[in-house]
Order: C-alpha cells, then sequence, then structure tokens
C-alpha cells in the first residue's frame, strides 16, 4: 500500500480505501459469506401471482422432507405481523391475499439451501386470482378501481401553486414515460440471524441503515429493541435497494424457532423480487415561455407507481413535486404529484429519489422550448438557471451558491471528442454491427440537474460518532465508531479523513458499524458525509477540546493519554427543514441541494437503432472536496447509472408479472457502453455544511439521463419521450429519416 | 456423490460432491473459499471468474467434478508470499473498486489478460474486460488499475 506514513492524510486528499487490500485479496467478508457451524439455510416461498386471495397453506410436505427444521407462515410470526419505513403496511408474510408477484408467504429452514429451496416449493398453497391492478393512472383516479390498499389507491397526493399566470407566448407540451428501473447491486440479499441466549437475535446484514431495520425486526419479533442486535456485514452495492428490510425479519424468526444460526441468500432471481425498484413514472409538462425563451409557467402531473405497498413513496413524491420545475427560475407553477398502489412490484428508494423521473420530463421540455425559440439547449438553460438568492418553485430561497449558469458555460466550453472511427469496434452495437455505419449519426445533448441531499420534510435527520483517542503500543491512536453504512461509497475514508484533520493523528481505526452506537441515520440521500461526517467532526473537537484542556500545563499529548483514553460522543443534525404545505406545497422542505450538469455526445445507427455514447462530460458543485479520487468514482458510477436508465435498464411488467428478473435481459451497462468522462468538479461552499461540502453521490444519476436522451433526439430527429430508448424507438420510427 | 482432488491456490483438495455440484458453490461451501463472488448464476456478471490452469472460467458455469485434478486460481490465490499481486495492488491503488463484490473476478479475468497481453492499448483493455460487470465504478477507474497493473508487472522482478 502506497499510503504515505509521516503525514496525516485529511480532507481533500485521496486517501486510499481502509477496506482496499481485503477487497482485492477476497478476505472482505459480504453478507453472503458469513458462516457459522451448525447453521441452517432459510429460504423464502413467494407468490407467484401479482394478486390472489391465499384460501389454504398447506406445509406438510414441505416439513415430512428430510433436513427441513422449520416451516413457517404469517401465523408464526411472533409480533406486529406489519413493517414499512413510513407506514407499517407490509405483511411480514401474506396474510390471506397477496398484492405482488414475490410476495413472501412461508419460510423454510433446512440444513442445506437445495434442501431448503425444494422444501419451499412443495408448499402448497391455494391462490383464488383476481384482476390486478396494474395502471397507475387508473388506480388513482378512476373511482371504479379495485381499491390496493385499504387506504385507497392513493399514496400521497402534493400539489405545487405558485401564482397564477398560466398563459404565455410559447407553450410546448409532452407526456414522457421512465420505464422501472432496479439498483441491480452486485451482492444479492443476504445475511445470517444468530439466536442469542437471552432470547433475543444477533443480526449480520448487508444494510443502508442499522437503526432503522432494528426498530422495524424488533416490534414484528416481540421483541424489544436492546434484544435485537445488528452489525452490518459487508455490502456489495445498495443504491436505494437495502433501505427497505429484505430477509432481516424473516432470518431472525427462523432463528429463534429453530434455534440455531440461520442464514439466508438470495439469488439473483429472487433478488428481483425482494427489494424495491426506481418508481416507473408517467409525466405531462406544459412550459409556457416568452418568445425570447424566459420561463412564464411550468404545469405538470407526475404519476409514480408506487406498487403494493408504501415503502419511501411519500418521500418520493415530495421530492418530484418540490423538485419538479428543475433549478429554473419560474414565477407560476402548478404541479400535481401523485404515487399510487397498484399490484406492480414494490417501488422505493433508488438513487435519485424521485428527483430522476422529474428531471427527465423538465430537461425534455427544455429542449423543446430551446426550439421553439430557436435557442441553443445550452442558452435557455442559461437564462433561466437559478442562482442563489432564486426563490424554487416551493418557495424555498436558495441561500447557497448554485452557479447554474457558469456551470453551463464551462460545459459547453469542454472540448469535443473526434469523429467517430471506422473501426467497427467504435461503432453503435460494437462488432455485433451488420453494416459499415452509413446509418451512423452524431448528436450533442445537455442535462442539468438538482438535487435535495440529507432527509427532507422535517425528517429528525441526525447521526451519532463516537470518537476515542488512546494509546495503543505508547503511540496515540484514534478509534471512530459510527452505525453509519459503508454500502462501497467510500464513507469508511471520509471518517477517517476527518478524524485525522481534526485530531493531527494519522493511526485511525474506523470500528464496525453496528447498533451499540447511536443511529448514523441512512446511507442514503447523498446525506453521510454531511452528516455522519458532521458527527465525527464534532465528535473529534469535543475529544481535541479535552485533551488541549489537559494539555495545558505543557503536558505531551502521550503524557495526557497514560492516564486512559479520552472518548467523547455527539450527535450532529443540519439546518431543520420543514412539510410542504399540503394545498400549495409551499415550504423549506430542503437542507442542501446540489447541482451537476451533463453533456452527452452519441453516435446512433438509425437504420439499427444502436446507440453508442462516445463521451460524458460533467461539472459537478460539491462545495468541497473530500476525498478527488473517491468523488470522482462516485460521479462516474452515478452517471453510469443515469446512462442505463436512458438506454437499457428496465424491469419489464406486464399485467403485474416480471418479465425479465436476471442479467440476461435486465441489462445494466458493460465497460463497452460507458463511455471516457470529462469532469470538472467546482468547490463552492455551502456554509451550513461540515467542511462546506455537498453530497455528491446522487446528483450524476440525475443529469446524465436527460443528456444523452437529448443527444439521442439531436442524432435523430426524433420526440423520444421514453427512457430507457429502446432500439425499436429508433429503428421502426427512424426508418423514414433513414431512407 | 464423486471424491475428486482440486489442485486449488496451488493446494491439492480433495472434496466429496455430487455431480452437479457448481465448482462456485464448491469453492464457498466446501472449501470455504468465499473470496469467489456469486453475483448473477448464469455467467452474466463475472464476479465468479476463477482461472483453471490459468483461462479465466466462469465458476458458477462450470460443475465441481468437471475440473477435477485440473488447476484453480481464486481471488485468495493471487497473492504470493502475502503480498497482493501487482493486479491487486494497482486497483487498491487506482479506487478500482468501489463495493468490491466484482472485483474477485476483475482481478482473475485481468491476470490472465495481462498475461496474454502485457502491454494493452486502451481498446484492449475495454474489450479484454468487457465480460465482467460492476454497478459502483462507472469502470472509469477500473480501466486505470488495469493500465496500471500493467505498468506494475512490467517493473516486476522476472
Amino acid at each position: 500500500m502506497s499510503i504515505a506514513t509521516g503525514q496525516v492524510q485529511g480532507v481533500g486528499q485521496s486517501l486510499l480505501r481502509p477496506d482496499g487490500t481485503l477487497k482485492v485479496t477476497g478476505e472482505f467478508a459480504y453478507s453472503s459469506d458469513l458462516w457459522l457451524d451448525g447453521m441452517l439455510w432459510g429460504a423464502t416461498l413467494r407468490s407467484p401471482h401479482p394478486s390472489a386471495w391465499i384460501r389454504s397453506i398447506d406445509v406438510g410436505p414441505a416439513l415430512a422432507m428430510p433436513g427441513v427444521f422449520a416451516v413457517l407462515t404469517h401465523q408464526d410470526v411472533p409480533g406486529v405481523k406489519f413493517y414499512g419505513l413510513e407506514h407499517k403496511d407490509q405483511p411480514v408474510l401474506a396474510i390471506d391475499q397477496v398484492r405482488y408477484q414475490g410476495e413472501p408467504v412461508a419460510l423454510v429452514a433446512a440444513d442445506h439451501p437445495e434442501t431448503a429451496r425444494r422444501a419451499a416449493d412443495a408448499i402448497v398453497v391455494g391462490y383464488e386470482l383476481r384482476e390486478a391492478v396494474t395502471d397507475p393512472r387508473q388506480a388513482a383516479f378512476d373511482p371504479a378501481c379495485p381499491q390496493v390498499n385499504p387506504h385507497g389507491n392513493v399514496v400521497r397526493h402534493q400539489p405545487v401553486r405558485v401564482g397564477d399566470r398560466f398563459t404565455a407566448d410559447v407553450v410546448v407540451t409532452a407526456e414522457y414515460e421512465v420505464g422501472m428501473q432496479d439498483q441491480a447491486f452486485l451482492g444479492p440479499e443476504s445475511g445470517l440471524a444468530v439466536p442469542a441466549e437471552d432470547g433475543g437475535v444477533d443480526l449480520y446484514v448487508a444494510t443502508q441503515w442499522l437503526h432503522v431495520d432494528q426498530d422495524q425486526v424488533a416490534p414484528c419479533l416481540g421483541l424489544p429493541k436492546e434484544k435485537v442486535r445488528l452489525t452490518l456485514a459487508g455490502v456489495g452495492g445498495a443504491f436505494g435497494a437495502r433501505e427497505d428490510l429484505s430477509m432481516q425479519i424473516h432470518a431472525s424468526m427462523l432463528a429463534l424457532r429453530t434455534g440455531k444460526p440461520i442464514k439466508i441468500v438470495y439469488g439473483r432471481e429472487e433478488s428481483f423480487f425482494g427489494h424495491v425498484h426506481r418508481h416507473p413514472a408517467w409525466m405531462r409538462y406544459e412550459h409556457g415561455a416568452t418568445a425570447d425563451g424566459m420561463l412564464v409557467y411550468v404545469r405538470a402531473e407526475i404519476v409514480l407507481d408506487g406498487g403494493a405497498y408504501t415503502s419511501s413513496s411519500p418521500a418520493v413524491v415530495g421530492n418530484a413535486a418540490s423538485l419538479g420545475v428543475g433549478p429554473y427560475e419560474v414565477d407560476n407553477v402548478w404541479i400535481d404529484a401523485y404515487g399510487t398502489y397498484t399490484n406492480n412490484p414494490p417501488c422505493g428508494a433508488m438513487r435519485g429519489f424521485g428527483a430522476v423521473q422529474a428531471c427527465f420530463a423538465y430537461e425534455s421540455q427544455m429542449d423543446r422550448l430551446a426550439e421553439a425559440c430557436g435557442l441553443s439547449p445550452v442558452e435557455i438553460r442559461i437564462r433561466n438557471a437559478v442562482s442563489q438568492g432564486s426563490r424554487l418553485a416551493t418557495g424555498q430561497v436558495v441561500d447557497t451558491p448554485a452557479p447554474l449558469a457558469g456551470m453551463l458555460r464551462e460545459l459547453a466550453a469542454m472540448p469535443l471528442p473526434g469523429p467517430g472511427s471506422t473501426d467497427l469496434r467504435a461503432l453503435p452495437g460494437g462488432v455485433a454491427q451488420t453494416t459499415h455505419g452509413e446509418g451512423v449519426r452524431r448528436g450533442i445533448g445537455y442535462g442539468v440537474g438538482i438535487k435535495n441531499i440529507c432527509f427532507s420534510e422535517g425528517f429528525d435527520d441526525y447521526s451519532t460518532a463516537r470518537v476515542r483517542v488512546e494509546l495503543l503500543g505508547g503511540e496515540p491512536h484514534v478509534l471512530v465508531h459510527t452505525a453509519a453504512a459503508e454500502v462501497g461509497q467510500g464513507l469508511i475514508m471520509v471518517k477517517s479523513q476527518i478524524a485525522r484533520t481534526e485530531l493531527g493523528i494519522d493511526r485511525v481505526t474506523i470500528v464496525p458499524a453496528d447498533t451499540t452506537v447511536g443511529s448514523a441515520g441512512s446511507s442514503s440521500a447523498s446525506r453521510q458525509s454531511y452528516v455522519t461526517g458532521g458527527a465525527v467532526k464534532a465528535a473529534c473537537e469535543a475529544v481535541r477540546e479535552r485533551l488541549d484542556k489537559l494539555r495545558a500545563g505543557g503536558a505531551s499529548l502521550a503524557e495526557v493519554l497514560a492516564a486512559g483514553p479520552v472518548e467523547e460522543t455527539r450527535e450532529y443534525r443540519h439546518r431543520p427543514t420543514f412539510p410542504m404545505d399540503p394545498v400549495t406545497g409551499q415550504g423549506d422542505s430542503h437542507t442542501q441541494l446540489a447541482l451537476c450538469v451533463h453533456r452527452a455526445v452519441v453516435d446512433v445507427d438509425v437504420e439499427l437503432g444502436l446507440v453508442k455514447v462516445v463521451e460524458l462530460a460533467a461539472v459537478q458543485d460539491v462545495g468541497r472536496i473530500m476525498n478527488p479520487l473517491a468523488l470522482e468514482g462516485q460521479i462516474h458510477g452515478g452517471t453510469a447509472q443515469g446512462l442505463g436508465l436512458a438506454l437499457m435498464e428496465e424491469i419489464q411488467v406486464r399485467d403485474g408479472k416480471v418479465l425479465n428478473p436476471s442479467f440476461t435481459d435486465y441489462l445494466i451497462p458493460t465497460i463497452l457502453d460507458m463511455p471516457p468522462m470529462r469532469l470538472s468538479i467546482l468547490e463552492n461552499p455551502d456554509p451550513h455544511a461540515p467542511y462546506g461540502l455537498r453530497g455528491a453521490g446522487e446528483p450524476p444519476t440525475l443529469s446524465s439521463t436527460p443528456a444523452i436522451a437529448a443527444a439521442v433526439r439531436n442524432a435523430t430527429g426524433l420526440a423520444l419521450a421514453r427512457v430507457p430508448i429502446r432500439p425499436d424507438d429508433i429503428a421502426l420510427a427512424g426508418s423514414a429519416l433513414a431512407g | 456423490m464423486h471424491d475428486i482432488t482440486l489442485y486449488v491456490n496451488g493446494i491439492p483438495r480433495e472434496v466429496s460432491v455430487p455431480a452437479r455440484r457448481l465448482l462456485s458453490d464448491c469453492l464457498r461451501h466446501d472449501l470455504g473459499l468465499t473470496g469467489t463472488h456469486v453475483g448473477c448464476e448464469h455467467g452474466v456478471c463475472g464476479a465468479c471468474t476463477v482461472l483453471l490452469d490459468g483461462e479465466p472460467v466462469r465458476s458458477c458455469l462450470t460443475f465441481a467434478v468437471t475440473v477435477a485434478g485440473r488447476e484453480i486460481t481464486t481471488v485468495e490465490g493471487l497473492a504470493t508470499d502475502g503480498r497482493p499481486s501487482p493486479v491487486q495492488r494497482a486497483f487498491a491503488e487506482c479506487h478500482g473498486l468501489q463495493c468490491g463484490f466484482c472485483t474477485p473476478g476483475f482481478l482473475c479475468t485481468t491476470t490472465a489478460f495481462l498475461r496474454e497481453n502485457p502491454a494493452p492499448t486502451e481498446e484492449e483493455v475495454l474489450e479484454g474486460i468487457s465480460g465482467n460487470l460492476c454497478r459502483c465504478t462507472g469502470y472509469q477507474n477500473i480501466i486505470k488499475s488495469v493500465h496500471r497493473a500493467a505498468e506494475l508487472l512490467a517493473e516486476e522482478p522476472t
């Protein structure tokens, strides 16, 4: 390892991952790698139907199989039978009915995973099928539609109402759709539940938020929280998919029933059914502007399909509504954002969280408006760009730097890639190309995104850090303990860098995350560097203050620490936020806003409908660069997921059933799909945040999708109002154009 | 059950497996070598890639009994005397990983690729490792890691 010695590697430097060596040697223990002698394997029987009554469950054939230790149904749930992030409406195991394909119905524990799987298949469930509600707009607006949820089919309706002028010289109107995207982390859901002597359970899982898991698991087990202890196991990616529970309660139930450790590992197919997805969206937008391209008004209707249970749909709707016009100044806004219940797969958190869907629509609208006004895509965005002091559609004033116009100018001035090569490998479709590229056209497009950082709308969003300085082998050493989930993003480095910077000690150990320290909140909403970073900073400052007092008489650090360790625990909260008004949508609902802009250059074979992204350039303002290498990795990765949504990623659902639950049929970008990136990272500090930093993980996922879609439109001249853009959308529509 | 011997990371390992036991499951469960990861179970993602007599194969598409008597190298076998190999060091140094779940597969693929082609061009790198999926990095730092690994390998005493 090349970590510099004798020099504190603090904030702003490219400290290498402390877990990097274990991850390259294969020693890092992911949740799927955990093993205890004598453990059993759990398996989950899931509904094959999107909507059905359960008339009977016969577990007899499964229980009779050799090697099977337990078969459980909802009748065996020891405590509360429902859980959920925002509403506790999801049954631990289906009770008398199933509301989506893949809903868990029964559990098996057996001495071998194959036995457990076969036993689950041997359970006989008597289903009585009923019609599935699969059209979210019908679910929301047709009073005759069956109710999927006892509270009605609308999870949340959030309006935004500002101004009263809804006429303009130039008006563009269109409908847009975003398909259902999967987080597609590479390490499927898994974990180990170990029954404890005190009647509780120790749970080792890959999750994004240990304490919210604990809050949901304990009541369902009928246990007090202190008897459900969670430790973070190695996490193979998250991207929102681990915010909801998967196997946590199930494994714990089996462990408590059998008295043995239970391991559950989902396969890839089960993973597609075992977590929530990005809400598919239907959106109708109308933009009005003056002839010179100044926005007068925006009207929008946004329908987000949340599927069968609530998950985090209410907050997703809030984001779509509050950020629904994007980072543009506009005085008159009329938005209605809805989340619906249907019998489609449940949807919830995924990187970008409600802001992604709206961004595709409002950015597509800005391009239409540019064309209608005879302006360039860059110019119309610059003319309407927010800046510090601007008022958002919610009435919230942008009170920190927001140099969008400058970011766009910088992006537009970046050099463009050279003309496409005639090498077959460089053509759209690569070596699968069947032509010599006669139909290839180049296109350029721009996208702008604005994302709220941290939890919004009045949520008590905080993190806790315990920092201890002690002598180890005669040398001062820092221990940093938080419950924050390292999911790959590199928080483990940022915490270490903050401790080094604040304490000037370069021997720092990050203690494994568990529930013996206070909540850190979720590793989502791009919030951990901000909130857990803030907590680590505050705890380090408190330790430093005590050390300074102890050393006031001139004692050395080692002398002071010889008397014993110095430890402090601190909670950190960001500025409070406030709920959106339920009628007008007004309110200071966000604590921090982050901007990213993308330029995409694509080559499109208009005859074959194949797209090759040639280059992606981005400008992002991160306030303060904490770790350049890790930050660039976040922007690259977020951009790639936006590329996936633009061109290839969609869970295809027909009549409530998933058609493509595998990596053969659900496509994520490969190294040949992802082009080289050109980055410019700005540091305009947010004075309210630790070190002035801005959350950075999500913004690039917003803006890359509309930039690529715009580039494909630019190359083809097609309207392309839906992502992912499929080859058919281009080739079939484009045959006239190519001829 | 079939009694077979696999030469895993240079060590003969005797194991008794059913005919349909996958090499990935055999390595992970029977031999306790959990560094080989299973991401999709059908040969798409490449996380389970190991070297079979030096050639990269998908261990999730290989029955253990079909490789009896063969040399298998997993990520645990890439280091020499506890020192990570140049390919391993390059991925750590260039931030060529985030969650790291795909990394063992990339390391095995890259190790074999650079043995065949020690000084690859940009295009050759892309093609050489295009059979492995990564969801976190957007691949940019993985590309850098492969080039860096080539440099480090060139510096290694032979």
